[in-house]
C-alpha cells in the first residue's frame, strides 16, 4: 500500500449510502425499531450523525436532543438549534443539571479538586479541567493527568493530581454522560426508536468515551471513520460551518478543554495519518518522510496509540459471562 | 534479568506496590525488571498517577511533569534509578 498524506481521503457520496444503509438495515430488521434518536452536542460527530440518520428515516423518524448541564458551553445549544433546523427537524432540549445536583455530581466533584486547590469555589468563579501533558512528539511523556483551575482572575494554574482526587473527579464527571445516556433511551424507547451512537474511531478505539455513557447505544455508524474522515462526510452532508469550524471540545468540565489537551495530545491532521499508518503497517521511518516528522516522534506517536488502545480494551469489552457448566457424566 | 533480592531496597518496594496495587496478583510481581510497563500493559493512566504517589509517599520523591517519562517510570530498573538519582541530588538525567 502506498502511505501518503491523502491516505485518508474517502468518496463521501459512497461512504453515505454505505452508512446509511447499515443503520437502516440495522435499526429496522435487527432491532425492529423505526427511527433514531441522537443526542446533539452541537459538534462535528453529533452533526453527522444527525444528517446520517435523518437520510436513513427522514426527519419525521429523527429525533435529535439537546442535554446541556449548567457547565456546557451555551454555544453548543445554539449550534445544534442550527443543525437541526438545516435537517428539518425540531429538537427536544433535555436539560440534566438538576439530575446532576441529584447524583451530587458537581459537590462531589468539586470536594476532589479542593484537595488540591483548597481555594477552588465553582461559586466565586472558578473553573477546573483535566489535562494531560502538550507535545506528545516533543517529549516522550507519559499520560499523566493534573487539574487545571481558571481563577476568577483569569489567570491558570496546574497541578498533579493524586489517585484518589483522579478517580473521584473522573467518576463524578462521567455521571455526565451516563445521565444523557438514560435520558436519549427514554426518547427512543417511548417512540420504539433505536439510539443512534456518535462516537468515531479515535473514540471508540483509544477508549475516550464513557462506559454506558456516551458509548451505550444500539449502533455505532461511525465508529470505523477517524475524525478528519468525519469532517470529509460533514463537508458533503452540508453541515452548518459553524460546527465544522468548531475546535472539537469535550464540553465536560467548567473551564474551556479541547480533546487535544484532555486526550489526544496532537492535533486530530497528525494523529490521523500516523495512526492510519500504524495500521497499515508503516515503518516510524516511512510514515516519517511522509508527515515530515522525525521517526523518534513517530515512533512516540506510535507508542501512545497501542498504549492507549490496550489500556481501555475493557471499556470495549461486554461483561464476560461463565459458560455454563459441563453435563456431569452419566452414572 | 534481574530479580527481588535482599540488596534492592527500592527495587523491592516497587515490584511489591505494583504487584499489590496495579497487578491485583497474588503471584507477586513475576516480570523481569526492565519489562517495559506500557509494552506489557502493566499501567493506564491511573496507574502512572499511581506510580508517581506512590514514589513520593514511599521515597519522598516528587516527580514533576517532564519527568514523568518513560525514560524514568517504564520499568522497576528506570523506576528505581530515577528514585537513586532524585534522593541523589543527581539532577542530570532527570
Amino acid at each position: 500500500m502506498q502511505f501518503s498524506k491523502k491516505s485518508l481521503n474517502l468518496d463521501p457520496s459512497l461512504e453515505t449510502d454505505r452508512i446509511v444503509r447499515f443503520i437502516q438495515q440495522n435499526v429496522r430488521q435487527t432491532m425492529r425499531r423505526s427511527g433514531g434518536v441522537v443526542g446533539i452536542s452541537g459538534g462535528i460527530d453529533s452533526a453527522v450523525v444527525l444528517a446520517l440518520t435523518v437520510r436513513a428515516f427522514g426527519p419525521q423518524k429523527t429525533v435529535g436532543v439537546m442535554i446541556p448541564e449548567k457547565d456546557s458551553d451555551p454555544i453548543s445549544e445554539k449550534l445544534a438549534r442550527e443543525l437541526a433546523a438545516k435537517f428539518g427537524i425540531t429538537p427536544i432540549l433535555e436539560s440534566i443539571t438538576g439530575a446532576l445536583q441529584g447524583f451530587d455530581c458537581y459537590r462531589r466533584r468539586d470536594d476532589a479538586i479542593r484537595r488540591v486547590f483548597p481555594e477552588f469555589d465553582d461559586a466565586k468563579g472558578y473553573k477546573a479541567k483535566l489535562v494531560l501533558p502538550p507535545d506528545l512528539l516533543e517529549a516522550g511523556t507519559l499520560n499523566f493527568f493534573s487539574v487545571t483551575v481558571v481563577k476568577p482572575d483569569g489567570s491558570e494554574e496546574s497541578r498533579p493530581l493524586g489517585p484518589r482526587e483522579f478517580l473521584e473527579i473522573v467518576a463524578a464527571s462521567n455521571l455526565k454522560q451516563r445521565s444523557r445516556m438514560s435520558m436519549l433511551y427514554y426518547h427512543a424507547e417511548a417512540r420504539n426508536f433505536a439510539v443512534i451512537g456518535t462516537g468515531n474511531k479515535n473514540e471508540h478505539d483509544q477508549g475516550f468515551f464513557v462506559k454506558y455513557g456516551d458509548g451505550g447505544a444500539d449502533i455505532q455508524p461511525i465508529a470505523h471513520l477517524f475524525k478528519t474522515q468525519v469532517y470529509q462526510l460533514a463537508h458533503y452532508l452540508g453541515v452548518p460551518e459553524g460546527i465544522q469550524k468548531r475546535t472539537p471540545t469535550t464540553d465536560t468540565y467548567s473551564a474551556p478543554q479541547n480533546q487535544k489537551e484532555f486526550f489526544y495530545r496532537l492535533p486530530f491532521e497528525t494523529l490521523d495519518l500516523l495512526w492510519f499508518a500504524l495500521d497499515h503497517e508503516v515503518t516510524a521511518g516511512e510514515a516519517a518522510k511522509v508527515i515530515g516528522l522525525s521517526e523518534v516522534q513517530v515512533q512516540r506517536a506510535y507508542d501512545d496509540i497501542t498504549r492507549k488502545h490496550r489500556t481501555t480494551e475493557y471499556l470495549r469489552l461486554l461483561p464476560p459471562v461463565l459458560p455454563p457448566a459441563a453435563s456431569a457424566p452419566a452414572s | 534479568m534481574t530479580n527481588a533480592s535482599q540488596a534492592q531496597p527500592i527495587e523491592n518496594a516497587i515490584r511489591e506496590f505494583i504487584a499489590a496495587n496495579l497487578l491485583y496478583s497474588a503471584e507477586g510481581f513475576t516480570y523481569a525488571d526492565d519489562v517495559s510497563f506500557m509494552q506489557e500493559g502493566i499501567i493506564d493512566s491511573l496507574g502512572v498517577v499511581e506510580l508517581v504517589a506512590f514514589v513520593q509517599k514511599q521515597f519522598g520523591v516528587i516527580a514533576d511533569q517532564q519527568e514523568v517519562a518513560p525514560d524514568n517510570f517504564d520499568s522497576v530498573a528506570k523506576l528505581a534509578a530515577f528514585v537513586r538519582r532524585k534522593q541523589g541530588g543527581d539532577q542530570a538525567k532527570v
